[in-house]
């Protein structure tokens, strides 16, 4: 009996350490092999030019990633920049004001947007994005675009984190314990004070974690991009125009034109890149809630 | 039995006349009652609270201490689930009725919980908070309140020299008496303090027991606790309650000696 149980806490604790250096071992085993896999095109071209070079024309051997790295940072950012308030505002609204009703109705609202195939995304926004862009958006500023465009990627980027990003907002708020903001409120503060001053402030490191984890996602989102950010390989910064992403680039052309030489190793290069970009972003973030945590 | 039944008057001035032990009340419940959709937690509550005296609530796990405390500063306000009618008058103001001030009016109560909720910035906020919702912003001001009340509740030797670090980084009785400086830095009549020593070892417990009885110079405590030990050293007045009901109240001497029901003796046996 006692023999027995020491075998199985053994045991057990031998499967939880094994699992447990898989995932850890899985970033590194990953990254070493597309390093690997891209190094003939590291014997050939500076890391600089390859990351900052602009002229992209495989069949003369020309490997510019920039045009790619930009249109994925541009989309980023913009869907970024859109759905930080919605989901901030929103996360607020349900956790702070809305009735229990409210909230039990939203709550599989938020669970669909989130389980939904991202492909759906991309023909939402072939259907609606891209043409509302193309026909309303353009006209006011006096341009000709398609509509297939970096500002319609940053969009439908923006709506497919938004549940992602809500969900775990909505975590973090609801983590603050009612009775600090009863003690702010009993002190004589106004409710949005009691909110801004103590759930917002008790949040903050949860607040920047969620997006971390948001942006890292949206980095790395290829289909619903690809779908409607009009694929041109081109560095721009008018939304309007077209992009292409580094996850679009890996997706459309793996697996074809392996008679051009390199290619296949400047493929492995832009997934690296992406591991490396995305490995940077969580960094980043990672600082941030370290520097929340010690203020 | 009941020794504070109200007759059925609505004059402020009547209610806040000198009652038969000869003190002002400062707060008066009257006809008070409290529900949870079909539970009715508060029944008909009538309770007078005597100024500048310590009121302790005594009763069973459930029996809506904190929920008749909450009632006092309108924190159940907070819980769209809960449905209260009656009367509070604090300090000649229906405080249920009326609608227009509720921070002014929250001010007037200093709220000590059952754990410290220390709010999530430093010592030196924490308790300039309330005093720069009172429309002071004068630095040397805050700073002198800040003080005087850290003096009061003993604990600014303790923290003087780390004043701007988080208030969390406070051990748990020194957490409790930063809440309590807190409260008493926006210059409340009445603190009210729910098992405010639960969480909090012998020695930490005493300070915050030794605070009260000086507090109830100038302030007027109503104290909730489950350390009948407690309520023996520092009631004036003690509220017995059971089910949402008061049973019995009075002074300690005569209650805890001759309790006049069967309930209030099996708690008191029970306890001890
Ligand atoms: N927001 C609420 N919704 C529903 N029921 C509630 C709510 N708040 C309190 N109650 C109920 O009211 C009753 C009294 O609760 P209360 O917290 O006032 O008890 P208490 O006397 O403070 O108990 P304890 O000594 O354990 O703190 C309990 O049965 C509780 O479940
Ligand atoms: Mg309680």
């Amino acid at each position: 009996m006692r023999v027995g149980r020491i075998i199985t806490d053994r045991a057990s604790g031998f499967w939880m350490i094994l699992s447990l250096s898989l995932i850890l071992l899985m970033p590194v085993i990953m990254g070493t092999g597309l390093f690997m896999k891209s190094i003939p095109i590291w014997e050939q071209n500076s890391p600089w030019q390859l990351i900052f070079g602009s002229d992209w024309s495989p069949t003369r051997g020309n490997f510019g990633f920039w045009p790619f790295i930009a249109s994925s940072l541009y989309v980023t950012i913009l869907s970024f920049v859109l759905s930080v308030p919605v989901c901030f505002f929103a996360a607020l609204y349900l956790t702070q004001y809305a009735s229990e009703k409210l909230i039990r109705l939203t709550y599989p609202a938020i669970d669909i947007l989130a389980g939904l195939p991202s492909v759906i995304y991309g023909v939402w926004g072939i259907l609606v994005v891209v043409p509302f862009i193309s026909k309303v958006v353009a006209p006011v500023f006096g341009s000709n675009s398609s509509g297939y465009s970096i500002l319609a990627g940053g969009i439908v980027l923006a709506i497919m984190c938004i549940p992602y990003i809500l969900n775990m907002l909505i975590e973090v708020f609801k983590t603050v314990p009612s009775g600090m903001k009863e003690a702010s409120l009993a002190l004589g503060a106004s409710y949005w004070e009691s909110v801004k001053h103590v759930v917002v402030r008790k949040s903050f490191a949860g607040i920047v974690s969620a997006y971390g984890l948001g942006i890292a996602k949206a980095f790395g989102e290829t289909i619903a991009v690809m779908m409607v950010v009009g694929n041109r390989i081109q560095v721009t910064v008018n939304p309007l125009e077209a992009g292409y992403p580094l996850p679009a680039l890996i997706a459309n052309n793996y697996g074809e034109m392996l008679s051009i030489p390199m290619y296949d190793a400047a493929l492995m290069f832009a997934a690296l890149l992406l591991l490396a970009i995305i490995l940077i972003i969580n960094l980043i973030f990672r600082y941030l809630i370290y520097k929340t945590h010690i203020e | 039995m009941y020794t504070s039944v109200i007759t059925d008057t609505t004059l402020p001035e009547v209610n806040l006349g000198i009652r038969g032990n000869g003190h002002h009340p400062i707060v008066s419940i009257q006809r008070l009652n409290v529900y949870a959709g079909n539970h009715h937690i508060l029944k008909n509550i009538n309770l007078d609270i005597p100024k500048n005296k310590i009121t302790v609530l005594l009763g069973p796990s459930g029996c809506g201490k904190t929920t008749l405390l909450k009632c006092m500063n309108r924190l159940t306000d907070l819980y769209h689930e809960l449905k209260v009618t009656g009367d509070v008058w604090i300090d000649g103001d229906n405080i249920l009725k009326s609608n227009d001030n509720i921070a002014a009016l929250r001010q007037k109560m200093g709220l000590l919980s059952q754990r410290p909720y220390p709010l999530p910035m430093s010592i030196f906020k924490n308790v300039a908070y309330g005093i720069k919702l009172k429309g002071i912003y004068d630095k040397k001001l805050i700073q002198y309140n800040v003080e005087k009340y850290l003096r009061e509740v003993g604990l600014w030797e303790e923290v003087k020299d780390r004043l701007h670090q988080p208030a969390v980084g406070l051990s748990i009785g020194q957490q409790q008496r930063l809440c309590l400086a807190r409260g008493l830095a926006v210059r409340p009549q009445i603190i009210l303090a729910d098992e405010p020593t639960s969480a909090l070892d012998p020695i930490s417990s005493k300070i915050i027991e030794n605070l009260f009885k000086e507090l109830k110079k100038n302030y007027t405590i109503i104290l909730v606790t489950h350390v009948l030990r407690q309520a023996v050293r520092l009631a004036d007045h003690v509220v017995f309650m059971s089910y949402g009901e008061i049973i019995e109240e009075g002074a300690p001497a005569d209650l805890f000696k001759n309790p006049a029901t069967e309930k209030l003796r099996e708690y008191i046996y029970d306890g001890n």
